[in-house]
């Protein structure tokens, strides 16, 4: 994981005694409440339905056992005892005070952890591949390029009022697990002919009410001009994107509106004016900033080692590894995926003791080292095989082994009603009662892999648009109503879902995706077929028919 | 609303004329953007200086031929969420090279004073007079910088590498 040094400790403390400013102005009237919010918005704070929500970034999703002791003290001591882990690497506490946020900011700024930019209209937190340094096959490690970004886009002096937020997403493999395309700007780390390092450019992706896919605005960046063509391409953005309308203010509206050829034009022609200036990284900047994430030291060993072998014999132990663990690039090692999403529980909440007894368990089994991943999973990135029988005791006792990992109960949703001021239906609740209906996991197992993606609005923070089920929630006539698509998906070959009827009502829902299942079960050409692939191959009638028939 | 120029409170010289006001004899004149490209010549011909207001979604690079003639450009923040004037000055600065005084105004807070020192800009109308009186408190806030810009500020990359530079001495 990446080190802070003096240089980006004294960044954050100067940030944490602003925002300790800020706050005592709004406290004493001296800034209204006008003024505060776009001041507490740049800071990560919302004020929700029932209090104030705290988001804290953790970029491109790494985290060391530290800080998520850190994350924890904050749970415990400003909150409510547990935190949401959101999909964009980032983790939300419903009930903090404005009172005591400078307290709760000078804490986590104390292990490196801040909350800059989670929120407003700027650059929002760098994410990446969760594996990202660990997977098999990637390119390199897109964590030094994320860092590198995120220092840039930290405290921007010319991008920091933008037309609306923006997201980059960074990934170095062939899968793509950061969700790239539904992002402002996507960035696909590749090797030119000449094996330098660069990146595909992609613009223009994003969800809420008006849903694109990014499309590929440069084939080739090297990796040195990065940072400039960013710039470039913000610069046109804080010029000509639209500020209006709120709902047509994203980069995506402005690519589509200009065409993707025009667009790229302005872009490249404001680029050609910085490409060359001091913008420019060389491969030291680069060296330096890889000479701060540390790698561990692993060790040789097995492919299959005995203790695995013995712990074959119990089926639970083999359902779990089967399901959430996944190779490494050394051999001996794993990436475990922990499910934060337990049956009959919110999705990607984890309770304070969870935080600190995975804490633990990553220092003895994971070089110290925890991953947040955009599904609202964790994962532990480095943990040796001979290990895993342990680590699932440990997991299992903590509630945090449920083997459904990419299994139709690995439900995203976003807080909703339950929490949210722009919701307009609940989220979470659907969610709870979906993981219900599948909790047998031979059934779950037999689906095989199906995202159910859950919104509470148009926003989108649940991602409903990409999931292969996609469940948003709106309000018709004072009754909570909910859509719902099938088809969408937010990896390589990302797609947005298609309509499969009308929408139906709360109690509805879980029948309505059961039947969906069911036709699926019945449509799919053999077992090996996942739901996404018949939805490609049959389209969206065959389901409606099953779907709607005795509706 | 105060003025703060190089750090500190001032009095402003110039006078805000509006598009039909008539052109006073003397005396130094801030002139909306419109009113200055329709009478540029009568206006670079007085005695007094003169300044432009202009705002946030008319190209910049339209200045260029008068910016060696004009004293004040005053760009325009119609609410301090509006950052389109952070590029237009970045831009007067470190592409047109703009060297006369390069003012922000309208709703002004000490929140955004290291943003726009950073961008380029050198004097204020800020708009509560205790933030103007804070200015050089809040213009120290901050001594790192991640982003280069024209104002020429060390970055936090620069600032490693010349670290690890004087390390490596003798080594």
């Amino acid at each position: 994981m990446y080190a802070y040094d003096e240089i980006d400790r004294t960044l954050v403390n100067e940030r944490v005694s602003e925002f300790r400013d800020q706050v005592k102005r709004r406290l004493s009237g001296e800034l209204t409440e006008d003024e505060f919010k776009i001041l507490r918005l740049q800071n990560g704070v919302y004020l929700q339905l029932h209090a104030y929500m705290f988001r804290v970034a953790i970029p491109y999703g790494t985290l060391a056992s530290n800080q998520l002791r850190a994350l924890a003290h904050v749970a415990r001591k400003y909150d409510r005892g547990y935190g949401h882990f959101t999909t964009r690497q980032n983790i939300q506490f419903n009930w903090i005070k404005l009172a005591e946020l400078p307290d709760a900011l000078a804490d986590l700024a104390e292990v490196g952890i801040h909350a800059m930019q989670t929120s407003g209209n700027n650059m929002r937190n760098v994410t990446s591949d969760q594996w990202a340094g660990v997977a098999p096959g990637e390119i390199e490690d897109p964590r030094i390029w994320s860092e590198l970004i995120r220092q840039h886009t930290t405290l921007h002096p010319e991008f920091s009022f933008l037309p609306r937020k923006f997201k980059i997403a960074i990934t170095a493999s062939d899968h793509d697990r950061a969700a790239i395309k539904i992002h402002d700007i996507g960035l696909k780390l590749i090797k030119n002919e000449k094996g330098e390092t660069g990146f595909e450019v992609l613009v223009g992706g994003g969800l809420g009410r008006t849903p694109f896919i990014g499309k590929t605005i440069k084939h080739f960046v090297h990796g040195r001009d990065i940072l400039s063509y960013i710039e470039a391409i913000l610069r046109v953005y804080n010029q000509y994107g639209r500020r209006d309308n709120i709902y047509k203010a994203r980069i995506k509206i402005l690519v589509h509106e200009l065409g993707i050829e025009k667009f790229s034009r302005e872009v490249e022609e404001e680029w050609q004016h910085i490409r060359n200036s001091s913008l420019q990284i060389d491969d030291e900047v680069i060296e330096d900033i890889r000479s701060r994430f540390a790698y561990p030291s692993y060790e040789k060993l097995p492919h299959n080692p005995d203790q695995l072998r013995q712990a074959a014999a119990d089926p639970d132990f083999e359902a779990w590894r089967k399901n959430s663990v996944a190779p490494h690039k050394v051999q001996g090692y794993s990436i475990v995926t922990i499910s934060l999403k337990p049956i009959g529980a919110p999705p990607g909440d984890a309770t304070a003791e969870q935080m600190d007894a995975l804490a633990d368990l990553a220092d003895r089994y994971s070089f110290g080292e925890i991953r947040v991943g955009h599904e609202q999973n964790l994962a532990l990135p480095h943990v040796a095989k001979r290990d895993l029988p342990a680590l699932w005791k440990a997991l299992d006792k903590l509630g945090l082994a449920t083997p459904n990992v990419n299994l139709i109960t690995d439900i995203i949703a976003c807080p909703g009603l339950d929490y949210c001021s722009l919701a307009n239906a609940r989220s979470i609740p659907i969610a709870q009662e979906l993981t219900r209906r599948f909790a047998n996991h031979e059934l779950a197992n037999l689906i095989g892999r199906l995202h159910i993606n859950i919104s509470g609005c148009i926003n989108a923070c649940g991602h409903h648009h990409v999931g292969h089920i996609g469940i948003l929630g709106v309000e018709k006539n004072g009754e909570e109503v909910y859509q719902i698509t099938i088809g969408g998906r937010a990896d390589e070959s990302a797609a947005l879902g298609n309509l499969i009827g009308p929408g139906v009502k709360f109690d509805e829902v879980a029948d309505v995706v059961e039947d969906i299942v069911e036709a699926y079960l019945a449509l799919r050409e053999r077992p090996e077929e996942l739901f996404m692939d018949t939805v490609k191959r049959l389209g969206v009638e065959p389901f409606k028919e099953r779907v709607y028939a005795t509706r | 609303m105060p003025l703060v120029n190089g750090g500190k409170i001032v009095d402003d010289s110039f006078v805000k004329l509006a598009v039909d006001t008539p052109l006073p004899e003397g005396g130094d004149v801030l002139v909306p953007a419109e009113r200055f490209v329709g009478e540029a010549d009568a206006l670079l011909k007085r005695t007094g200086k003169v300044g432009v207001i202009w705002p946030n979604n008319r190209d910049i690079a339209e200045l260029v031929p008068y910016l060696g003639k004009i004293a004040v450009v005053a760009l325009v923040f119609p609410t301090f969420r509006d950052g389109r004037a952070y590029s237009q000055a970045r831009l007067l600065r470190e592409r047109y090279n703009y060297r006369g005084e390069l003012r922000a105004t309208g709703q002004i807070l000490r929140d955004q004073f290291v943003f726009m020192l950073r961008a380029g800009f050198d004097s204020f109308d800020v708009k509560k007079q205790a933030d103007a009186e804070a200015f050089m408190e809040t213009a120290k806030r901050y001594s790192v910088f991640y982003q280069p810009t024209g104002d020429g500020r060390i970055t936090a990359l620069h600032r490693r590498m010349q670290l690890r530079h004087s390390e490596g001495v003798g080594t």
